[in-house]
């Protein structure tokens, strides 16, 4: 007979508050000793050191042979306890933690109800853990080089890092250069520094490390394995430009006849040429071919870019085809940013109707001495300068018809734009704002001196944007219905140009990303970190961190704080050498699998393999990630997953049912 | 009276054919004859049950039950049987697992007896109904209650070892008789208790030659209609072939002849709910992601219960008295 220690939390009041701890704990040392419950106790923290400590004596003195713990979910202390049990010289896994926090007292206010739930939840536990199995967790080496995906400046922080430590990084961007949203921005909130001054040295360091091996125009198209031994298939796209020989000199596009408008970069602002490199200080500084627009491609006929390519021999290259690098890699980052909300689907601001609406990102443009402007903030006639400018902030952002949520950037790029608008034009400025936040260091600061700058600040949600005239003045303006919500009165605001501050939005292709993968991401798409408090970078799938905007929307201090943090992460793995891999394993019973190869084609991971001569399937225990599946569909029950075996589903089912146990024990 | 050992089978709710079975053993039955005291086969011989009562508790070595628990009456012997019986064995599908006879479970004892007595097929002009009890001038007679719904045999009584099989093959059971006949002489130990005798470890797919590839179900056809390649995996021809998850012993006798294997050895070993595993199995393998497609390629099952469940319908998790997995191959 097992010897069963059974240890309810109260977790302060987080249990204690809904569940009648001592109850429970009465309940199970009455009831559940038929099956093995020697001790049941309760503790004010059992994950404190005096918690631990209890059942490390208990195992030692009393010979515990099994732990049960009910208390909080198994991520947040499933390893405390393993540990705990460890110390005291029993095999870790012997140790079942249920979890009656967040399935009972966190999600019931009915007292009486919660305390029966946990006791069935408790009861669950201990007949599962008679099941239980010692097992040995599976080392695996782990391999050194990183892969960055996306090289924005959160991906390129953590590259370097890696970088700089001695490691081999590969750095992927589907984009013809790295840089990211940041390379667009002319200046960065509060400091004014100008964006491309502290953005291209740390590009040109990407673009010349002798760790990192940048591939840009490139997408991840599959990934396989597992922390420490991931293969990732890099589709780098055909860019019919051979890197080898070309210089960047820019003869190319300079002589490429098709001009298209650069909807990426110039965010709509000015033209490319369809054979193209989007900026003057992109990294790498070879430019790629846009197939869809290039007139080769579309009649052909054509090939300036060739005829004029002074390079020996020429570096275009018509026949260039995409090629599938698979390159092993120990650990990835995800650094894949946000797309900037489309304000075309608020259609009373007239964003695409009203020429004189702009988005943040073409102001961006406007604003840049390498823009289409020449940084001279004009109206969309390219000559008028405006005289009254009304800065719309929230727009797709905390609107419950767009995103809830608010998007962290938008009042200080809102600040930040007035106060440009200001310093350029001398035009006057309306902030249009629903609150102001300035949660940063100095961010406030900046917000105290542009209301000294005599930018005026409306309280109000914009309800429209409108070139219809209905006042006096109103003539040749747009005009800006807002309510004022701290005078209650409704404002028509005439101005020359409105700049819709538009929220962050996860990339619109995030839930594929998230899949390929293997991670989880909230239902709008921002991918999920392990702990939203302690564990921000990494993810539920071990060796997949993320970093800046993939996870929600932040300045850029924070992303780079986050790119960095990856890289510590990842340094710390690489340096372990090896990895403990969770010893939740499926595996063939050889003598039971009739070889019907039902689970062959299955496995997420690869890790079945058909052996022809003895007719039978085998799991390959590396490989293997514990998911189930193939357990779930072998129909013959050849296939055992370890700690969820069906002795102890089933066990599991009758305790949660309370079978087995007197009936005067059953809650009516 | 000899004073061989004793030998008793007997049915239960059942179809007769697990007794042909044990008489296609040919010239084996003479073994059982020279070995065994045969004291009570309904089917073979003349008895009472008064008989049996009167003999004392364990005095009969072997029991071969076959037949579900229908009726009180089905209960009342099986109870008599355990109580003199050494080794109690739960011979055949309906005893094991239910049988056909266990489809009768997803119905009221109602609807059942009104379709027998009641509807058009039957000839019943008068209208008669079946009562439980007759008071006639001679005293009161009854029939047997039928019982809610049909239950195993180890769902009654405690069972020593399970054969499977509708019914269970020739040479099996011929091999089990070898077996005991041994263990009498001193050669042969008794398996464990609760073994599953008189079958294979593995699945029918262990014993069936067909070749067989990495699956996967584009339809699930009828064996009719369409050319059966005779050296393909029926299952992935689209036959719904229950083999994988079935247990082993027959010589995988259906799928060698071009019929899907319907299930009757039952579940494999260790497996607790088989209509369960082969769901799953099933679907693990339907290639396709749309929903509609998949519904599309379910709708070639057209009889879930009949095809999944056919033999295990009364001993499944579904229809289970007493937690199934703790005595497993019921």
């Amino acid at each position: 007979m097992e010897k069963i220690g059974v240890y309810v939390c109260h977790c302060g009041t987080n249990i204690a508050g809904v569940v009648n701890v001592e109850e429970v704990r009465d309940w199970t040392a009455k009831n559940l000793k038929d099956h093995g419950v020697v001790i049941s106790r309760d503790y004010k923290f059992m994950c404190s050191s005096l918690g631990q400590e209890l059942i490390e004596q208990d195992i030692k003195e009393q010979g515990l042979t099994r732990v049960v713990v009910a208390a909080c979910s198994p991520h947040l202390h499933e390893a405390t306890f393993r540990k705990a049990c460890g110390r005291a010289g029993m095999n870790p896994y012997m140790c079942e933690l249920v979890s009656i926090r967040e399935q009972a007292s966190w999600v019931h206010t009915d007292k009486v109800a919660a305390t029966q739930k946990s006791k069935a939840i408790l009861s669950g536990g201990v007949r599962r853990v008679e099941y239980h199995t010692a097992l040995e967790p599976l080392k695996v080496s782990i391999h050194p080089d990183t892969m960055v995906v996306g090289g924005g400046i959160a991906g390129i922080q953590a590259a370097l890092e890696i970088a700089d430590a001695g490691f081999h990084v590969y750095l992927v961007e589907r984009e013809p250069s790295i840089g990211g949203h940041m390379a667009q921005f002319d200046k960065t909130f509060p400091t004014l520094d100008c964006s491309a001054c502290i953005l291209t040295p740390k590009m040109v360091d990407v673009g010349s490390h002798p760790n990192i091996t940048l591939l840009t125009w490139s997408e991840v198209t599959k990934v396989d394995g597992y922390v420490g031994n991931f293969t990732v298939t890099v589709k780098k796209k055909a860019s019919y430009v051979n890197n080898d020989t070309c210089t960047g000199c820019g003869i190319c596009w300079e002589k490429c006849p098709k001009k298209v408008v650069d909807n990426v970069y110039e965010a709509g602002m000015g033209i490319r040429k369809a054979i193209y490199r989007p900026f003057p200080q992109a990294v790498p500084k070879y430019p790629v071919m846009d197939v869809d627009t290039c007139i080769y491609f579309e009649k052909g006929t054509c090939k300036a870019c060739e005829k004029f390519c002074p390079t020996e021999p020429n570096s275009i290259n018509f026949e260039q085809k995409d090629e599938f690098l698979d390159i092993p890699v120990g650990n990835i980052i995800l650094a894949t940013g946000y797309d900037a909300f489309d304000p075309h689907r608020i259609p009373q601001y007239g964003y695409g109707r009203l020429p004189n609406v702009f988005t943040s990102l073409e102001f961006e443009r406007l604003c840049n001495a390498a823009g289409p402007t020449g940084g001279n903030i004009l109206l969309r006639d390219g000559k008028t300068a405006p005289k009254v400018v009304g800065i719309v902030h929230c727009v797709g952002s905390r609107d419950k018809n767009y995103n809830e949520g608010c998007s962290a950037i938008c009042c200080m790029q809102s600040l930040k734009f007035a106060h440009l608008v200001h310093e350029r034009t001398g035009a006057e400025v309306y902030n249009f704002y629903i609150d102001i936040r300035t949660p940063g260091k100095s961010y406030d600061e900046f917000y105290q001196r542009l209301l000294e700058e005599g930018t005026h600040f409306v309280r109000g949600k914009v309800a429209e944007i409108s070139d219809a005239v209905r006042l006096p003045g109103e003539e040749g303006k747009l005009v800006i219905q807002v309510e004022d919500t701290l005078t209650g009165n409704q404002l028509r605001v005439p101005v020359d140009m409105a700049i819709l501050s538009v929220g962050l939005e996860p990339r619109a292709d995030a839930k594929e990303v998230a899949k390929l993968f293997g991670i989880s991401c909230s239902a709008n798409g921002w991918f999920t970190e392990r702990h939203p408090k302690l564990d921000p970078v990494a993810t539920m799938t071990d060796g997949i961190y993320i970093a800046g905007c993939v996870q929600g929307p932040k300045d850029i201090p924070a992303s780079v704080a986050q790119g960095a943090a990856t890289a510590a992460r990842v340094l710390g793995k690489i340096q372990q050498k090896e990895i403990a891999l969770e010893p939740v394993r499926a595996s063939v019973l050889e003598e039971k699998c009739s070889g019907c190869r039902i689970c062959n084609d299955l496995c997420p991971f690869n890790a079945i393999l058909f052996h022809e001569d003895k007719m039978v399937s085998e799991i390959n225990a590396a490989l293997c990630q514990g998911c189930g599946t193939c357990v779930a569909a072998c129909p013959a029950g050849a296939i055992s997953g370890t700690g969820f075996s069906n002795e102890q589903v089933l066990a599991q089912i009758e305790g949660l049912l309370l079978l087995n146990i007197s009936e005067d024990a059953v809650p009516a | 009276m000899s004073d061989k050992p004793k030998f008793a089978m007997y049915w239960a709710a059942s179809c007769g054919g697990c007794e042909i079975a044990v008489l296609n053993i040919h010239e084996k039955i003479l073994d059982v004859d020279a070995n065994f005291d045969v004291v009570f086969w309904p089917v073979a011989m003349d008895a009472k049950y008064k008989d049996v009562e009167a003999m004392e508790d364990g005095s009969i070595l072997l029991t071969l039950f076959n037949g579900g628990i229908r009726n009180d009456e089905n209960a009342h012997i099986a109870k008599l049987l355990r109580r003199k019986s050494k080794l109690l064995v739960a011979f055949g599908s309906c005893a094991n697992e239910g049988c056909i006879p266990g489809l009768a479970n997803l119905s009221p004892v109602e609807d059942i007896v009104n379709t027998a007595f009641h509807t058009i097929s039957t000839d019943n002009p008068n209208g008669i109904h079946p009562q439980i009890s007759y008071k006639m001038p001679e005293g009161e007679i009854r029939i047997p209650t039928i019982l809610p719904r049909l239950k195993t045999l180890d769902q009654v009584v405690d069972v020593d070892y399970y054969m499977p099989g509708c019914p269970p093959e020739s040479h099996q059971i011929a091999a089990v008789i070898d077996l005991v006949v041994q263990v009498l002489q001193g050669k042969a130990e008794l398996p464990p208790k609760g073994a599953v005798i008189g079958a294979g470890n593995s699945t029918v797919c262990d014993e069936c030659q067909r070749k067989r590839n990495v699956k996967t179900i584009n339809s699930f056809n009828r064996i009719f209609g369409q050319a059966i390649d005779p050296e393909l995996c029926l299952l992935e021809q689209g036959i719904p072939c229950n083999g994988i998850a079935t247990r082993s012993g027959c010589n995988a006798r259906c799928p060698t002849a071009g019929a899907q294997c319907i299930g009757c050895y039952g579940p494999a070993e260790g497996v607790v709910d088989y209509g369960a595993r082969l769901i799953s199995g099933f679907a693990s393998v339907i290639n396709s992601k749309d929903p509609k497609e998949i519904d599309t390629i379910l709708d070639g099952i057209p009889d879930p219960t009949g095809q999944f469940y056919r033999f295990n319908l009364a001993g499944s998790l579904l229809k289970a008295g007493a937690p199934a997995w703790k005595k497993n191959g019921g």
